[in-house]
């Protein structure tokens, strides 16, 4: 496993920022047209953002073609990663810090203090997920409240618990911690669900989980470890507390942009902006795809399909620079 | 991988920690959980690098349920350092190589 960026590495042609399905795309699509990618690849996090992207948090995966049995997320990113590799794609294991876009070379910083220089730049960095934002979730945060039911559903065998939102991966939790929670609380601010069909009828037809609607969690109980969510009905504003053993936030995403905020164009939600049907930024030779500048789609075989049309927009930019 | 690290257990635990000179830095972890399996190879440098300075030690919570319950361990990956047998620090969640040692550095 490379972790940093060699010394005296000279000007790259391609810098890809993120692993996850889509910047693991663009580096396959990439390698195979020579262009020997660097993968900024992330850095571990329990937070959806790292080495992987968002699959490296789930479970099965039931809709990626050509995996007719399912497949398990951190699985599908192992093989997708071998594969950027074995066509000469490079790897280093930090977090990109900063971007230098408005000099040529383009320059990317890294958390662990590298530094790469690359002609062309493919923004592929994801979404990571959403808190509720209250204090007490922050010091409750590994203490029963949680961003990973994969992880840590475990510790809740026969004890009630609850999920916040209302989207496929709210769903997806709910329906992985039924395995061991006696009870599940899906707790959404709507009268209905977001998820698609075949999520909501799997877990309305569940019979641990249990659905509270129109309703937010206002506030978070507990000394140590967490004891109940403090729940307010948005119709009413009435409050109530449930006891609650754990609390798993799935309550949508924000993209990593953070970065890229004084250079790259986005949209109010913070999404980058890319320019007609391609992957092109408003600045020359910097390409996005993936989550990052989608927040229609979010599956990873549209993220996978625009890694794709960003290697491929990035060679033929390359190529006509160059000519 | 883990050549570094020692593995505990329900069974050696309270031996190893009340044996051990340097602090101990314990991995709560389990074979299905992606961030532990991240977080692995950055342990296993992070012990190599510290070798007689640091121990870490790697409790997998699917067999060891005792050790894992007595301190109340909710999520995993937690880190929990050890220094004369007793906590000092505990860690929630996988982190980077620089910011785990950022953060273990005021109690090494």
């Amino acid at each position: 496993m490379t972790s940093a960026i060699p010394s005296g590495d000279g000007v790259r042609d391609v810098v890809i920022i993120g692993s996850g399905p889509a910047g693991l795309t663009a580096a396959i699509y990439t390698a195979r047209a020579n262009l020997k990618p660097l993968v900024i690849e992330g850095e571990p996090s329990s937070n959806s953002d790292q080495p992987g992207g968002q699959l490296m948090l789930t479970t099965e995966v039931e809709n990626f073609p050509g995996f007719p049995d399912g497949i398990m997320g951190p699985d599908l990113m192992a093989a997708f990663k071998a594969q950027a590799a074995r066509f000469g794609a490079e790897f280093v294991t930090a977090k990109a810090s900063e971007v230098v876009f408005d000099e040529r070379p383009f320059r990317v910083h890294t958390s662990d203090g590298g530094e790469v220089s690359a002609r062309s730049v493919i923004v592929a960095t994801g979404a990571r997920s959403l808190m509720l934002g209250l204090e007490s979730e922050r010091r409750l945060l590994g203490y029963g409240v949680s961003t990973c039911a994969t992880c840590d559903g475990f510790f809740h065998r026969d004890y009630e618990v609850g999920v916040v939102g209302g989207g496929d991966s709210a769903i997806e939790e709910a329906l992985f911690l039924a395995k061991f929670a006696t009870k599940v609380h899906l707790i959404h601010r709507r009268k209905e669900l977001r998820a698609s069909r075949i999520m909501q009828d799997r877990a309305l037809a569940h019979p641990k989980l249990e659905f509270i609607w129109d309703t937010v969690v206002s506030d978070l109980v507990g000394d140590k470890t967490l004891e109940a969510a403090v729940l307010k009905d948005v119709n009413t504003g009435t409050e109530r507390t449930l006891p609650l053993h754990g609390l798993f936030v799935a309550i949508g995403h924000v993209p990593n942009t953070d970065i890229f905020k004084t250079s790259l164009d986005s949209d109010e939600n913070g999404y980058l902006r890319t320019v007609g049907h391609g992957t092109y930024t408003n600045i020359e030779g910097v390409f996005a795809c993936g989550d990052v500048q989608d927040h229609v789609y979010r599956q990873a075989i549209t993220a996978a399909g625009s890694g794709c049309m960003a290697a491929i927009d990035c060679e033929r930019w390359l190529e006509a620079v160059a000519h | 991988m883990a050549e570094h690290t020692v593995t505990l257990t329900d069974g050696n635990f309270d031996e190893t920690l009340a044996g051990a000179d340097a602090p101990v830095l314990v991995d709560f972890w389990a074979e299905w959980c992606g961030p532990c399996k991240m977080i692995a190879p950055v342990l296993d440098e992070i012990a190599r690098e510290n070798e007689g300075k640091l121990t870490i030690g790697k409790l997998d919570i699917d067999e060891n349920l005792e050790i894992s319950r007595r301190f109340e361990v909710l999520s995993i990956p937690t880190l929990i350092l050890f220094k004369g047998g007793e906590p000092v620090a505990r860690l929630v969640g996988a982190k980077g190589k620089a910011q785990l040692l950022q953060e273990l550095h005021p109690y090494l």
